[in-house]
């Protein structure tokens, strides 16, 4: 888990795909996958439910074979030397893959065991998981017991007993209220800070945007963008001041101040849409040509990686933040 | 490490952490005695009185009807353990534990062997369990030592033969419901064998079924162990539908382990 791991083989590319196909009778899921992923970055790999987000994770991390295509893990061929690929990875999915019935600890020993590490090795790095993962109160309890929130935890830590270079999430927040989610996104950064790889997959945009070094967009089995959050963002229109008038004659009044900037107007709703950054002073800039009396209403509009979503699948993201509520209770 | 010695770990990793989840949810082992014993007290205290006399007339043996109703309810604890094995390998499946146990390093047949070796345990656990009730309700054998370790072969092959049939079940299943519903018809064999009544008072048709289902010789083998009665081609019998019945359970089980069952 520390920085050398990731560095030290001289292995630059962590994942490589190349024309990935898989499809569950009539259905394709995947259509020819292509991805190039760096060490030590976290890529997000974002779509909807159903956009072959899970089977991609399954594909990578030996669950499932695909039917065409080429995977390498740490210069293992997925095809050839499975194994070689497993001994390098680590998965966290959706749903926890933690032994009810036994406790943390018990559960963290077991992982080390089976990654065949020293005893005292396994005994330390356990001791330290527990404390880091914030589990050494509870390690003695039956994990039936947990929280969603902590058996989500658990599941991570018992990934990384192992000290997996590359590191499978697969919508490791899902379902969590908005406290613990951002908990994970704090030990998930850790894990980036010590070289690891992280293959995330989201439906949350907001997750991308705060861990992806580089954001890919799965839609019907095909990549439809790749790039940085910030890359993906500059492909959309950028920001707005969006200003709706009083009456018809102020909005042509307005339009006659603005002359020269790149207006869209809307005679239906008076509204006028100005290209502006969202910054105060260019707001009061803004504002500074028209008629304010005349101004009914105004807003902001900042690009966010919801337009991007918007604008190349042609459907809305899932809203975090109603998703997580709803599961709330039932996880508290 | 060589595979072998990563083979013998992990198989050795995951039984333990099989009889330590078997230990923590007793309401399997539970569930296994439960319908022998059921079944058992129902048989001697209910209907025992006529039906010892009707058994002792047609088949010899000690005369009392809990010596002749235990074999066949022994041998349906391995049919009640089958369905215990059915469901833990199926809680398993739907656990997502497996499928990280898949995505790991280890010698994947580990995963198998331990669960087949910690069921057959916990059946032979539940079986002396009854032996014991039966011990408390009157039951005695003129078994020898030896016999005793025959029959502990014996009870030890039935059982692995129905736990691999019962894993088989547990992966082919979909969901947990089918996985404890699918055996039970497992356990209402030895009815139409020679576990309750003597197959010779049977009618015609059933008597044929009855003689020749795979319940009957190794009830019989189990009684003639027991208690000395004749035993004939039954030990021969009951061994080849033991192997035939886990050779049937591994394939079926082998061809399901493969796919991935989490979602």
């Amino acid at each position: 888990m520390s920085a050398y791991q990731a560095r030290s083989s001289g292995v630059d590319v962590a994942i490589s795909v190349a024309g990935l196909r898989k499809a569950y009778g009539e259905h394709q899921v995947l259509d020819g996958l292509d991805l190039h992923i760096p060490a030590g970055q976290v890529f997000s790999l974002l779509g909807q439910n159903g956009a072959g987000k899970t089977t991609t994770v399954k594909i990578l991390s030996t669950l499932t074979t695909p039917d065409a295509g080429h995977v390498e893990v740490i210069g293992h061929d997925l095809a050839t030397d499975p194994d070689g690929v497993r001994a390098n990875i680590g998965v966290t999915g959706q749903f926890s893959a933690v032994d009810p019935l036994l406790n943390a600890e018990e559960n963290l020993a077991l992982m080390g065991r089976l990654w065949h590490l020293d005893s005292k090795v396994a005994k330390e790095r356990c001791a330290r998981l527990l404390e880091q993962f914030d589990l050494v109160e509870a390690g003695r309890k039956p994990v039936m017991t947990y929280s969603g929130g902590m058996k989500r935890r658990l599941d991570l830590a018992m990934t990384l007993v192992g000290a997996p270079r590359v590191i499978f999430l697969d919508e490791p927040t899902t379902g969590l209220d908005p406290r613990v989610r951002r908990a994970m996104w704090d030990l998930i950064r850790d894990l980036v800070a010590d070289g690891v790889t992280i293959f995330l997959t989201t439906q949350y945009l907001e997750e991308a945007d705060q861990l992806a070094d580089q954001v890919a967009v799965l839609n019907g089995g095909k990549l439809v963008a790749q790039g940085t959050p910030e890359e993906l963002k500059r492909q959309v229109p950028g920001g707005s001041v969006d200003l709706q008038f009083s009456s018809p004659t102020a909005l042509d009044q307005a339009v006659a101040a603005l002359s020269g900037t790149p207006l869209t107007r809307n005679d239906e709703t008076l509204t006028l849409r100005v290209p502006n950054d969202g910054t105060a002073a260019s707001v009061q800039a803004l504002l500074g040509r028209v008629d304010v009396t005349t101004v009914h209403e105004l807003s902001l509009k900042t690009p966010d990686l919801d337009d991007v979503f918007l604008a190349l699948t042609g459907t809305a993201p899932a809203p975090a933040a109603g998703d997580a509520d709803k599961k709330e209770k039932v996880l508290a | 490490m060589s595979t072998v010695t990563y083979a013998v770990a992990d198989s050795a990793t995951l039984l333990r952490r099989n009889i330590k989840n078997q230990m923590r949810y007793p309401t399997v082992v539970a569930s296994i005695i439960g319908i022998p014993v059921l079944f058992l007290l129902l048989f001697v205290y209910v209907f025992g009185n006529v039906l010892g006399k009707g058994v002792a007339a047609s088949a010899g043996g000690t005369g009392h009807y809990v010596d002749y109703v235990l074999p066949g309810l022994i041998i349906m604890t391995a049919a009640t353990g089958s369905l215990g094995s059915a469901v833990s390998t199926s809680m398993d499946m739907t656990e997502g534990i497996i499928a990280r146990f898949k995505t790991m390093s280890i010698f994947r047949p580990a995963i198998l062997i331990a669960r087949v070796i910690s069921s057959v345990l916990q059946t032979l656990v539940s079986m002396a369990l009854i032996f014991g009730v039966a011990w408390l309700m009157g039951f005695s054998a003129s078994a020898s030592v030896a016999d005793w370790l025959g029959i502990l072969v014996l009870l030890s092959a039935v059982n692995f033969a129905l736990t691999w049939l019962g894993v088989g079940i547990g992966l082919a299943a979909k969901t947990l419901d089918v996985a404890s519903n699918a055996p039970f018809p497992l356990i209402l064999l030895p009815f139409v064998g020679s576990g309750i009544v003597p197959t010779s008072t049977m009618p015609t048709a059933l008597r044929w079924f009855a003689e020749y289902q795979p319940f009957t010789p190794m009830i019989e083998t189990l009684r003639g162990l027991l208690y000395g009665t004749g035993i004939g081609n039954n030990a021969w019998i009951a061994a080849a539908w033991c192997v035939g019945i886990s050779a049937l359970g591994f394939a079926w089980s082998m061809k399901n382990f493969k796919k991935d069952r989490t979602r």
